[in-house]
Parts: C-alpha cells; sequence; structure tokens
C-alpha cells in the first residue's frame, strides 16, 4: 500500500482548516475545497485515482464507524426529542420526503440520468449517511458527496436569510428546516443564531439521515 | 486503556450492522444500522454513555476528512457531469429552496396550532 493518498489528504485538508478557521466563510469550506484541489492535482499531474484511492481508502472506510458514533449526539438530545417530538416526527417525515421527491423529479424533468437521480435524492442528509444510501441505491458516491455538501453549503450560506425573507420565526420551526435540508453546514450556521434552532437542527439532521436511509431505497422502487 | 473499550464496542456495532444488512439484503446501509443498534443499547442501558462518549465524540468532530477521499472520486465523472450539469445544478437548488421553506412553514403552522 502507498502512504501517498493518504499523506495528500491530510496535508490539503490540514491547509484548508486552518484557512477555514482564519476566514469562516461558506466558500472556505475544507471538504469541498480539499476535493477540487486533490481532483485538479490528479487530473493535471496524469494521476490516476486509484492509486490516490489505494491509501486514502482508510479515511473512507472510517465513515462506518462515525456514522454509527452518531448514536451519541442522537442519544445526548433524547429530551428534546421528548419535549419536541410533535414538531421532529412530522417535521422530518415531510421535510425529509419534500428534499428526496423535489430533487428527484425537477431532476427527471430535466433529463437527468438515472445514475445522476439516484445520486442527487439523497443530498439532503449528513454527508456519511448520504453517501452509504447512494452505494446501496445505484447512485454515484462520488457525486452524491460533492451534491452533499454543495447543498450544505447552500444552507449555511443563505439558508438563514431565506427563512427571514419567508418569515418563519419559531425557534423550532427554523432549527428542523436547517438541519433537514442542510444537515451538519445548516446546523453550523443556526447555531450561531440561536443555541435551542442548533440544537434542534443537529437532531433533524441526525434523525432526517436514518429515515432517509430507512425510506429512499424503497420509495426509488416506486418512483 | 477506556479508548479501547469504546472504539471495540463502535467497530463492533458497525460490524454487527453490516451483518444484519447482509443477511437479510436489506437496503439500509449496515453503519445506519449499527447506529440505531447502539442507540438501543444506550437506551436500555446494556451500553454507558461514558464506556463510548470519547470515542464516538472523536469520530464525529473527525468527520469531515472523511469525505474528501470518496468526493474524490469526482474525477472519474467529468465527461457525465458535463452532460448532466443543468439537471444536476436545478435540482439542487429548487430542491433546496423547496424542502426548506416547506419544512419551515409546515412545522410553524403545528406550532401555532398548538397554542
Amino acid at each position: 500500500m502507498n502512504p501517498y493518498g493518504i499523506t495528500l489528504t491530510l496535508i490539503v485538508f490540514y491547509l484548508f482548516s486552518e484557512l477555514h478557521s482564519r476566514k469562516r466563510a461558506f466558500y472556505t469550506n475544507p471538504v469541498l475545497l480539499s476535493i477540487a484541489t486533490i481532483a485538479a492535482f490528479l487530473w493535471l499531474g496524469g494521476f490516476s485515482y486509484e492509486s490516490y484511492m489505494e491509501s486514502a481508502v482508510i479515511l473512507k472506510f472510517l465513515l462506518g464507524p462515525a456514522v454509527v458514533s452518531l448514536a451519541v449526539p442522537v442519544y445526548k438530545e433524547l429530551d428534546t426529542i421528548r419535549v419536541y417530538w410533535k414538531e421532529t416526527t412530522v417535521g422530518i417525515t415531510v421535510g425529509g420526503t419534500v428534499a428526496i421527491l423535489s430533487a428527484f423529479y425537477t431532476a427527471e424533468v430535466l433529463g437527468g440520468s438515472h445514475d445522476v437521480l439516484m445520486s442527487i435524492a439523497p443530498k439532503s442528509v449528513t454527508t456519511a449517511i448520504a453517501i452509504g444510501i447512494s452505494e446501496k441505491i445505484g447512485g454515484i458516491p462520488a457525486l452524491t458527496a460533492v451534491l452533499v455538501i454543495l447543498t450544505g453549503i447552500l444552507g449555511n450560506a443563505v439558508g438563514s436569510e431565506l427563512l427571514n425573507v419567508f418569515r418563519v420565526r419559531d425557534r423550532v420551526a427554523k432549527g428542523l428546516a436547517m438541519g433537514v435540508t442542510s444537515h451538519g453546514l445548516g446546523t453550523a450556521r443556526i447555531l450561531l443564531e440561536d443555541e435551542l434552532a442548533g440544537g434542534v437542527s443537529g437532531l433533524a439532521m441526525a434523525l432526517n439521515g436514518v429515515f432517509t436511509a430507512i425510506v429512499l431505497p424503497y420509495l426509488v422502487k416506486v418512483l | 486503556m477506556n479508548a479501547y473499550r469504546g472504539l471495540a464496542i463502535i467497530f463492533g456495532f458497525y460490524a454487527l450492522g453490516e451483518l444484519v444488512s447482509s443477511a437479510f439484503a436489506l437496503s439500509i446501509p449496515g453503519s445506519v444500522l449499527g447506529m440505531l443498534f447502539l442507540l438501543g443499547a444506550l437506551v436500555m442501558g446494556l451500553i454507558r454513555l461514558e464506556w463510548v462518549e470519547n470515542e464516538a465524540e472523536l469520530f464525529v468532530r473527525n468527520m469531515s476528512v472523511m469525505f474528501v477521499p470518496p468526493g474524490v472520486g469526482i474525477v472519474l465523472y467529468v465527461g457525465l457531469l458535463k452532460s448532466q450539469v443543468v439537471p444536476v445544478s436545478l435540482a439542487l437548488l429548487v430542491s433546496f429552496l423547496v424542502t426548506l421553506v416547506t419544512t419551515a412553514k409546515v412545522v410553524e403552522v403545528l406550532r401555532r396550532g398548538r397554542k
């Protein structure tokens, strides 16, 4: 196994994380910048993706245990679920379903191919879970990863402003909408404005991941 | 030393999730099943929070770097993306807007009804 892929990933990610901690903005997102930089490096240098992945696959493998670990933050938020169980249930069922159907049908109407539809359907779910769903339903996990991050960046950049434009004032509604739509990056943004909304958003992100993982594979069979 | 216990629990639940997913040919990813099993074990008191808390938080906090290698795979699909750029980008924008506003409005109406 060559050590170059993982070294390159860690160096590039470290540098962009440093940049992001100095300039906190949606366009300094370290994941997207790292993907773009490494992809450009492989492309321009004529290096194969396979040789990059030979050791970088270790990081990808850790997504499995990372998803399992999400049980801990959810467990810690169980009291929030007890208080807002009705809002959470309705918000995730409606929001999670709308996220899947609106992405799927918009892409289909505009002539999206089958693998593109399968890649975009889980785009509102936290990246680690979305990649897992994409693999299961015949999407392109790489495309899903990029689309999920772009969705997160949209929420982070303009989610709060849009909620204001549509005159959403309720804190729980704001949090649920951000978490269901834009997962971790949306949660990070709303957390800056309101702790309750941020907590609800984090929970919505995790539960929407579970909801979509269970529902989407069966839903795509009937779409 | 305790880190090994936490890691063993997390990897163990991941293994269990994968096992169940493949044994029953389920469409749900094994990692998501493992998460649900661990959550259930925490709720039932079979696993104590302090056994896994630090290790789980280490994974969750550092998850972002793990998205990079799968994302770089996009280099294999440059041709496909070029031909699908319109459906992909419009679906992304439309779905983002519709999901955000619908979810917020539905929950807001629900909350008003309760007061």
